[in-house]
């Protein structure tokens, strides 16, 4: 894509929080992420993973740990929930790829369930209620996260706003590099066809192993970022919902396409706050507004928008 | 059934193979030597097993029992992708492409495989594009350069086949198994195919399944009649032709 679309999102994103409320705008980019890092499987390897939430709401809970019980700075917290949630990856992923299609969703699904219950039942979780109370932290020892720079007369948490845009677009640049790789290329020809990438040559398993990790890994980044933002793991974060709302976003937004499941987050996200009066009906409406998409718009918003300018986005 | 010369060179050889469903003897005591250098087409009516030897042979399938050779190394416990490093290329029924990938990026896949990047995610696929002349050159040689960057998946029929044969050629295969390379195809699109096949057979083998009997006849240099999973008959297309028990498997559809 054009590199001067690359530098006006980037230019959005540093600008963003003296428009948009900037605990929303930081809500956001984390599902952005944790949707992107889910559409490495689903749309350039095609694995769909059901079990996701392991993943996020895993490294949300190692994160918390870490950083309220063992006292570590933060980005020595996310690091720690990150490679938790490759690891977790890892184990998961080893049994899931054994199968295929809807048994390879029902393992990651039944995986995720065990991490679930995990989260409910040790010692560290906090049960029903969750890690609550996770400090911010000093980051690097050095930049208190907590500081709210005042601009006009609203005091905006900026330092917590660019380590988490930071951090968003290294897992960004991640992805896309991924997509875009040697590696990428073979995780595109399995996708397209399995039984001949195998009999090119190519040891498949391994493939969709490394992109499984990867994937968990960086969404297990995401979920490591809401939780110091929100200072809150919580079992919402691993439940099957989020691992079903990822989903969502990812096939509004457009699977398969770079930009696609960050739209979708950014859709999802908002629809879900801004639908907060009308009560339960949300997902009524939500799931309306989904079916209408996925009847009209098969390739999500991002992806029709991309057949119209004959482009991949 | 022994080749006439025992000596001869044999590049793949089976054993007394044979793969049971339930029961039920899809192939048995297949003793099959492809020799090499040879076009060696597999035959026979519907149901004759030609299918399963197949996969058994590019290791979709494990074998009952019986053991296969492949430059007298045993291969039979090997996956699909270890055979493939070895240079045993299969090619399928239905054509095998990568449809949402251009022509062009179908043929890189492949020649990719040698570059040892293909785990390299943190790389940029720019490095790809030395790949491209070898690609280009390839697409040339099936007459498919015109079409390098369309929709793989909205090709004909017959081009298609035709990419499959350049990516598979890309992998400079000794051993080339093809699955019934002329299958629904028009009579146009069989000459081609032909044509293509004869050329990609210089200094490599190629084993093949095939219905369309011209096909044999103009490319085979040996051909196996498989009738009920074991070997029925074996020679050149004139031996084979004039064979009875074959002319009657075939109910004188043997051009006879």
């Amino acid at each position: 894509m054009n590199r001067y679309v690359w530098l006006a999102l980037v230019a959005l994103g540093l600008l963003a929080p003296f428009a948009v409320y900037p605990v929303f705008m930081m809500k956001l980019l984390c599902f952005a992420l944790f949707a992107a890092a889910f559409n490495l499987l689903l749309g350039y390897t095609g694995l769909l993973s059901f079990g996701h939430a392991a993943f996020f709401g895993g490294a949300a809970y190692v994160t918390g740990h870490l950083v309220k019980n063992l006292g570590l700075t933060p980005e020595l917290g996310i690091l720690g929930g990150t490679l938790f949630a490759g690891l977790l990856g890892y184990l998961v992923g080893s049994l899931a790829i054994r199968r295929q299609g809807i048994y390879f969703a029902m393992v990651t699904l039944a995986l995720a369930q065990i991490v679930y219950f995990l989260a409910l039942k040790l010692p560290f979780t906090g049960g029903e209620d969750g890690l609550q109370g996770i400090p911010r932290g000093l980051l690097f020892g050095l930049i208190d996260l907590n500081r709210h720079v005042t601009v006009g007369s609203t005091p905006l948490p900026l330092s917590l706003y660019y380590f988490t845009f930071a951090l968003f677009c290294l897992g960004f640049w991640v992805i896309y590099r991924a997509i875009h790789s040697p590696f990428g290329q073979v995780l595109k020809a399995i996708r397209e066809n399995e039984p001949r990438a195998r009999s090119l040559g190519y040891k498949v398993e391994r493939f969709k192993l490394i992109a499984f990790v990867l994937s968990s890994a960086l969404a297990g980044m995401a979920g490591a970022m809401k939780c110091l933002i929100f200072q809150l793991a919580s079992l919402t974060d691993v439940s099957w919902h989020t691992s079903g709302e990822v989903v969502l976003m990812t096939l509004l937004g457009g699977v398969g396409t770079v930009l696609g499941p960050s739209a979708g987050a950014f859709t999802v996200v908002t629809l879900q706050s801004q639908l907060t009066m009308v009560g339960p009906w949300i997902t009524v409406i939500i799931g309306g507004i989904f079916v209408v998409c996925v009847l009209v718009f098969r390739r999500g918003f991002v992806g029709e928008l991309g057949r119209l300018l004959r482009r991949s986005l | 059934m022994l080749a006439e010369n025992p000596a001869a060179d044999c590049i793949l050889e089976t054993k007394r193979l044979s793969k049971e469903f339930k029961g039920f003897a899809a192939v048995s005591d297949l003793n099959l030597q492809v020799q090499r250098g040879h076009i060696h087409a597999l035959i026979g009516p519907n149901g004759a097993g030609k299918t399963t030897v197949f996969n058994l042979l590019t290791k979709f399938l494990t074998p009952t029992t019986g053991t296969i050779l492949f430059n007298g190394i045993d291969i039979t416990r090997e996956q699909p992708a270890d055979i493939a490093l070895r240079g045993v290329i299969r090619s399928f029924q239905i054509s095998a492409v990568f449809p949402g990938l251009t022509p062009l990026e179908n043929v890189r896949v492949a020649l990719q495989r040698a570059t040892n990047t293909s785990y390299q995610f943190w790389k940029s696929d720019r490095c790809l594009r030395q790949l491209d002349d070898r690609a280009m050159a390839l697409l040339e040689s099936v007459g498919l350069a015109a079409f390098s960057g369309a929709v793989t998946g909205e090709l004909a029929y017959g081009r298609k086949r035709a990419l499959e044969i350049a990516t598979t050629l890309a992998l400079e295969p000794k051993l080339l198994l093809l699955d019934e390379p002329t299958q629904g195809m028009g009579a146009e699109d069989v000459d081609r195919i032909t044509a293509l096949v004869k050329q990609a057979s210089a200094g490599r083998t190629i084993l093949m399944v095939e219905h369309n009997l011209k096909v044999v006849e103009t490319l085979a240099d040996r051909i196996t009649v498989l009738q009920r999973g074991a070997i029925l008959a074996e020679g050149s297309y004139a031996e084979v032709s004039q064979d009875p028990q074959v002319m009657e498997a075939y109910m004188g559809s043997a051009h006879a």
